[in-house]
């Protein structure tokens, strides 16, 4: 029964990396971009939360629909003026920006909020839980943030599918010099694309905050987690980043209870099996090169 | 037959050669007459350099842009300490050995992360270089988290204060001058023509017979073996060994990236500049750890969009030179 409820609480978590993951698996999606500072980019925006709940006096959820405003405003911002500069055939370049702006981040919270851990105050809904029989509860908390990622997913899929825009992110996707031909201002659409990337991953950073303490350091293990969701559903599938990121989760909570501390290194381990035996993950079709 | 010929060597690389190891053996002098204080300044300089070099050759050359360096320094480390402090052998030895090991390593790293391509490729280091940091954190004998020495009982039993300064200093020394001679070297091989081909083209590349996985696998472990010494050099300067300082992503990597960058990513000469500009800034933020890494940071994130081949590519707008005989240029009547 301990195993069941390890596979349980691991599907849970993955749910928080599939979070993190959705703005990876966007950006690389629609532009090849591969944006290092992500999990630095989370964790400022829970600070920034901390910060907002703290000078208005606000719930953290009320700070965090400003804080994802704000982070969207930034990426749209940064995408037209800095990573546009460097997408092209050459990776190098995109690397080196967000690599050195996930540094600058961490060291810049450091010196602000100092490195104590920090915690954003979700109220009674973090203690709270289900009870499914001795062994195997479920939290309020962490079912929630699933159903917040499963939501987010759906919606994502819904738009890229339905609407004149989704189309138009699938257009540039595909073939970007095309898609200019037939009017689409590439750069404006790679700048919402960024927008909705900054908010998913503010979203995770709150999600995060409010689950377990962070400090400025926290933010490298979570661009680890999820860019091996990406790579373990597949490059290019959003249904495959939420099964990679229940999959990783999953490996997670099931390794911490075969050996206590074990938890990252198994997460890791399943990983590299993927890349080595499903190279394109598990979802992937290994079409898009 | 009309008398052109196709060379490498200038007159403007002679002299920077020239000078190059006059500098080279004017350094390896001054222990004999140098405060020791500089010295160990020194050793930081050229241990980051011999990084600087290696991480230059795999991104700059190779289109391999890792970011776990730190995976084979902290190999390394704990290769050294079990060799030297654990079974008595020589330090700098042991610093031999471990380089051949984390050669040995980085092999089946490269089975798993040339599965990845460009900035999945990166993150896929770290990942890996994330696996060997808690690997060696399950073993009890490597002290799990708790910080090992090197003690003057055991590793150091044969070299006193001195006598230890000063070797650390001339290896630090040779390990920073042979890595730069190593890119130099390969960059004048058909090794270099290949890497550079397949940097510009992969494609036009494999097409003319090179063999590309060959090409980048040769130098990858290569600079791994290179990192991998230097990497013992470090905790034998610092004498002590801790998981998390010896797996340190902004030392080990981010440093070293920042250096090439703000010097200049695809040449011999950038990480010279590189880390003499490092060394500039260090001084001046000797107790500020954190600004100095948002100041270089900062740079480097700017460099990379706006002046992608870094300050020596700024010089080479202003006055094109070569301190080393690297590029191939076509010479003969009405050439010139």
């Amino acid at each position: 029964m301990e195993w069941v409820n390890a596979v349980v609480q691991g599907i849970l978590l993955g749910g928080l990396y599939a979070l993190f993951a959705t703005g990876l698996s966007l950006a690389f999606g629609v532009m090849r971009f591969v944006n290092l500072a992500h999990g630095d980019l989370a964790v400022l925006a829970a600070y920034l939360t901390l910060s907002t709940t703290n000078t208005m006096g606000v719930s953290i959820w009320w700070s965090m629909i400003l804080v994802i405003v704000v982070m969207a405003a930034i990426g749209y911002v940064g995408q037209r003026a800095v990573f546009n500069r460097t997408l092209g055939d050459d990776p190098l370049p995109g690397i080196l920006v967000s690599f050195g702006l996930g540094v600058v981040i961490q060291n810049a919270l450091l010196e602000y909020y100092t490195a104590t851990d920090e915690r954003l105050d979700a109220g009674s809904i973090i203690t709270e839980s289900i009870k499914v029989n001795d062994d195997i509860s479920i939290g309020w908390f962490p079912l929630i943030t699933l159903i917040v990622a499963v939501a987010l997913l759906v919606s994502l899929q819904l738009f890229l599918a339905r609407t004149k825009m989704g189309r138009a992110f699938r257009a540039t996707a595909d073939d970007p010099e095309t898609a200019q031909l037939m009017g689409i201002d590439h750069k404006h659409l790679y700048g919402l694309a960024m927008a909705i990337a900054f908010a998913t991953v503010a979203l995770a950073g709150v999600f995060l905050g409010a689950r377990t303490t962070f400090a400025p350091s926290s933010g490298s293990s979570q661009l680890l987690f999820g860019f091996e969701a990406v790579v373990i559903g597949g490059l290019g599938s959003l249904w495959g980043t939420l099964l990679g990121g229940i999959v990783l989760g999953t490996s997670q909570t099931v390794g911490n209870q075969a050996s206590i501390g074990w938890d990252l290194l198994t997460g890791h381990l399943v990983f590299l099996a993927v890349l080595l035996f499903r190279p394109h993950g598990l979802l992937g079709t290994g079409v898009r090169t | 037959m009309t008398g052109h010929t196709l060379t490498r060597n200038s007159r403007d690389a002679a002299i920077g050669t020239t000078v190059t190891l006059g500098v080279v053996v004017l350094l390896a002098l001054f222990p004999l007459f140098g405060s020791a204080s500089t010295q160990l300044t020194l050793i930081e300089v050229f241990y980051f350099l011999s990084l600087a070099q290696m991480w230059n050759l795999l991104a700059g050359f190779g289109g391999l842009v890792s970011v776990g360096q730190q995976g084979f320094v902290g190999i390394a480390a704990y290769t050294t300490f079990v060799l030297a402090e654990k079974n008595g052998l020589d330090p700098f030895l042991a610093l031999v050995l471990a380089g051949v090991i984390v050669a040995v390593f980085s092999v089946p790293v490269a089975a798993f992360a040339f599965r990845l391509q460009g900035g999945y490729f990166a993150i896929g280091t770290w990942v890996i270089a994330e696996v060997f940091r808690l690997a060696t954190l399950q073993i009890d004998s490597l002290g799990a988290g708790n910080v090992q020495s090197f003690t003057v009982r055991n590793t150091f039993a044969n070299y006193d204060i001195d006598l230890r300064r000063d070797v650390i200093y001339w290896v630090a020394l040779a390990l920073a001058a042979g890595a730069t001679f190593i890119v130099v070297f390969v960059l004048r091989s058909r090794l270099g023509l290949a890497l550079r081909a397949v940097r510009d083209n992969p494609d036009g590349a494999s097409g003319l017979g090179v063999n590309v996985t060959r090409a980048r696998l040769t130098v990858w472990v290569m600079a791994a073996a290179w990192t991998g010494a230097t990497g013992a050099l470090i905790h034998l300067n610092s004498s002590t060994v801790t998981n998390r300082d010896a797996f340190s992503v902004l030392d080990w990597t981010a440093l070293v990236i920042f250096i090439v960058i703000i010097g200049g990513v695809g040449s011999t000469t950038g990480p010279i500049i590189g880390v003499a500009i490092f060394w500039f800034i260090s001084e001046q933020f000797e107790d500020a750890d954190t600004w100095r890494f948002i100041i270089l940071g900062g740079v480097a994130a700017v460099m990379a969009v706006f002046a992608p081949r870094g300050v020596y590519g700024l010089i080479q707008q202003w006055r094109p030179f070569q301190l080393f005989p690297v590029r191939a240029r076509l010479r003969g009547p009405g050439l010139d």
